[in-house]
């Protein structure tokens, strides 16, 4: 298996702010890839910087050993056309109802005709169990829905690469498990490899098969692995406590005197 | 997997007895996929067999396709075997339902005259009442914060203040400067005619401090500040903010629209008076350039064109204008929708609403100033 993403010595900022620095990991061809860590430690960011809404401050992100960043503006265009996205607030374009948000990519991108857009609008809606909200503007559905429907989105263009930000979260155990499944049988079925940020442990175990932990403290990357290989063999005490759902050890006091 | 070009096998497909076999590559975007006719179970007894090792490439055109044959056989109450189709296939559809409700109709909307009137009517009567309880809520947020007790903060205020007063006077001394000179270019042809030169500077006063400054300032300030105010009560809308600061129980009334109308209430009147100067200065600038007058001259004829009280009557109009702009706008963007093109269409309606609003009003006051011989 060859890595279709490779981020190479990648540091984030916000300026002045530095909020991740000198990330490297792969993400293998047909993988589920997942970015973990507590919240606000990054892992938005850094899905930013794949998918080219923020550039990074140093370092580079190689997408099938082409550097992305350092690739003109319309051949990132064009590497982005592979890329399907979740956004963690759904974002949803709130003027056009949910078969439309769908449609719009396959309109835009494609030479298909509108019978066969509307086919496969309802397709992916309906893989997601929402073929029914067709007709429904964003702002008259539920929070579970408006996720759901982004995702029906980030599949409009059978993309290459789905990232997901947090796709569980918001869902019922059930409506979570069956997204669960759909994303395995997306990848099985349609070849896609899965990049996604998420809190959700059982579903982290059941479908992640690789994945990266940042840190919040030390800005950096701490583990690698499977997230069931860090909850059993992790090495750092942080990460297990994280994937065992426990609060990790009180510090010492040596570390508190720290400033 | 977007396919080289030219090594497309086009999809096919047909039915045999039992089996619905099928071939070629299946992708979406490269119009890989087929509508799955309503007839085409005709011929099948019990259940229909797929095969689809012929395929070669397929993405979500393939199962789009499947699944269409998968609703016809539970249409028909045919049995669908997937036996024969690889397992993510299969998994796929097994996550699509046999059966979909058809999407209902749309409402159809006919043409009903009275209905639509009657509709109308009732909605300006509860636009009405609403207004008539934002503008309750408003003044008795007014009286708290004359008392202190207002839910509004001060820096919201002045924040608003800054933006509507200071941030609105190169706008405003470029549109009155340029009144004041037409008024003067207008007058002065006119005038030259009967050899009263000195007379423009009493036109262009008299205009300025009566009419154009007030009404030119107001439509300035409804186009800048009460778009921006319906716009971003709109924004908020959408994102819920108001509805959280209902549930927190801040009063909207006195967090967002006090401080919007309060706002173009402190600078109005202040533009408007900033304003006549700098009118008159256009006037005074074309009129020396233009005309036989001297500089002293002009402005000794501007002191003794308008009484103060004229001065006190536009000052009136412009905290009237102020609050039609302030209430409008505020009023407009509370009532947006939720969705992206509804900011924008509640920034237009703002703008709209507030500048026809001013020049009616301005008609209103014209004729009591009739009447009461002003
Ligand atoms: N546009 C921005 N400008 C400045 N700082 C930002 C911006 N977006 C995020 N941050 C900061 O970057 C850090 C990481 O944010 P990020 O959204 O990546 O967190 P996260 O790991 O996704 O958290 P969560 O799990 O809560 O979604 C936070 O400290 C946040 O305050
Ligand atoms: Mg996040």
């Amino acid at each position: 298996m060859t890595a279709l993403l490779s981020v190479r010595e990648v540091t984030l900022a916000f300026g002045p702010n530095t909020i991740q620095h000198d990330l490297s990991f792969d993400v293998r061809r047909g993988s589920i890839f997942a970015i973990m860590g507590g919240s606000g430690c990054g892992k938005s960011t850094m899905l930013k910087a794949m998918i080219g809404l923020l550039r990074p401050a140093t370092g580079s992100i190689l997408v099938d050993t082409e550097d992305y960043w350092a690739a003109p503006e319309a051949r990132r265009t064009a590497i982005g056309r592979r890329f399907g996205v979740l956004f963690q607030s759904g974002a949803l374009w709130s003027a056009l109802t949910v078969g439309e948000n769908v449609a719009l990519p396959l309109r835009m991108f494609t030479g298909l005709n509108d019978t066969d857009i509307r086919r496969l609008v309802r397709l992916k809606l309906g893989l997601v169990g929402m073929e029914n909200a067709v007709d429904r503007l964003p702002a008259e559905l539920s929070g579970g829905m408006r996720k759901r429907a982004g995702l029906a989105r980030a599949l409009a263009l059978d993309p290459d690469v789905l990232f997901l930000d947090e796709p569980s979260a918001g869902l019922d155990p059930i409506t979570s498990s069956r997204l669960d499944d759909l994303i395995l049988n997306l990848r099985d079925g349609l070849g896609a490899t899965i990049v996604m940020v998420s809190h959700e442990l059982p579903s982290l175990f059941a479908i992640a098969d690789d994945g990266v932990f940042l840190d919040a403290e030390t800005k950096t990357a701490i583990a690698q692995g499977s997230p069931s290989h860090l909850r059993d063999h992790g090495g750092d005490p942080r990460v297990t406590a994280f994937m065992r759902r426990e609060r990790p050890a009180p510090r010492t006091p040596a570390q508190q005197d720290r400033p | 997997m977007k396919p080289p070009p030219g090594t497309e096998f086009p999809p096919t497909w047909h039915i045999d007895g039992d089996a619905l076999t099928l071939r070629g590559d299946w992708l979406a975007q490269a119009g890989g996929t087929a509508a799955f006719p309503d007839d085409a179970l005709a011929g099948v007894t019990r259940s229909l067999s797929l095969d689809m090792a012929g395929v070669g490439r397929w993405d979500s055109g393939l199962v789009a396709f499947l699944w269409d044959a998968k609703r016809s056989a539970a249409a028909a109450g045919i049995g669908f075997d997937t036996a024969g189709l690889p397992g993510s296939v299969r998994k796929l559809l097994g996550l699509l339902p046999d059966r979909t409700e058809p999407s209902p109709a749309a409402a159809s909307r006919g043409f009903h005259p009275l209905t639509r009137f009657g509709g109308w009517i009732i909605g300006m009567l509860a636009e009405t009442g609403i207004l008539a309880v934002l503008l309750v809520a408003v003044s008795s947020g007014g009286v708290r914060a004359a008392a202190g007790r207002a839910r509004m903060r001060g820096v919201d205020l002045l924040a608003d203040v800054r933006d509507a007063g200071p941030g609105a006077l190169i706008i405003v001394s470029v549109v009155n400067f340029l009144v004041g000179a037409i008024l003067a270019f207008v007058g002065a042809v006119q005038l030259r005619k009967f050899a009263a030169d000195m007379y423009v500077a009493d036109l262009v006063a008299i205009a300025l401090v009566r009419e154009m400054a007030a009404v030119m300032t107001a439509i300035v300030m409804a186009g800048r500040t009460g778009g921006a105010y319906a716009a971003r009560i709109a924004t908020m809308q959408g994102n819920e903010e108001i509805d959280a600061l209902t549930v927190v129980g801040i009063p909207v009334a006195d967090y967002i629209v006090l401080p919007a109308i309060l706002s173009l209430v402190f600078t109005m009147p202040l533009l408007y008076l900033y304003g006549c100067m700098v009118g008159m200065l256009g006037g005074f600038v074309v009129s020396i350039a233009m005309l036989s007058v001297t500089g002293a001259g002009y402005l000794h004829e501007t002191l003794g064109a308008v009484p103060l009280n004229q001065f006190a009557f536009g000052f009136v109009k412009s905290i009237a204008f102020a609050m039609l702009i302030g209430v409008s706008s505020c009023r407009i963007g509370l009532k947006a929708g939720r969705s992206s093109a509804d900011v924008g269409s509640a920034a237009t309606s703002a703008v709209v609403t507030g500048i026809v609003g001013v020049i009616a009003v301005d008609a209103i006051f014209a004729v009591i100033a009739q009447v009461l011989n002003l």
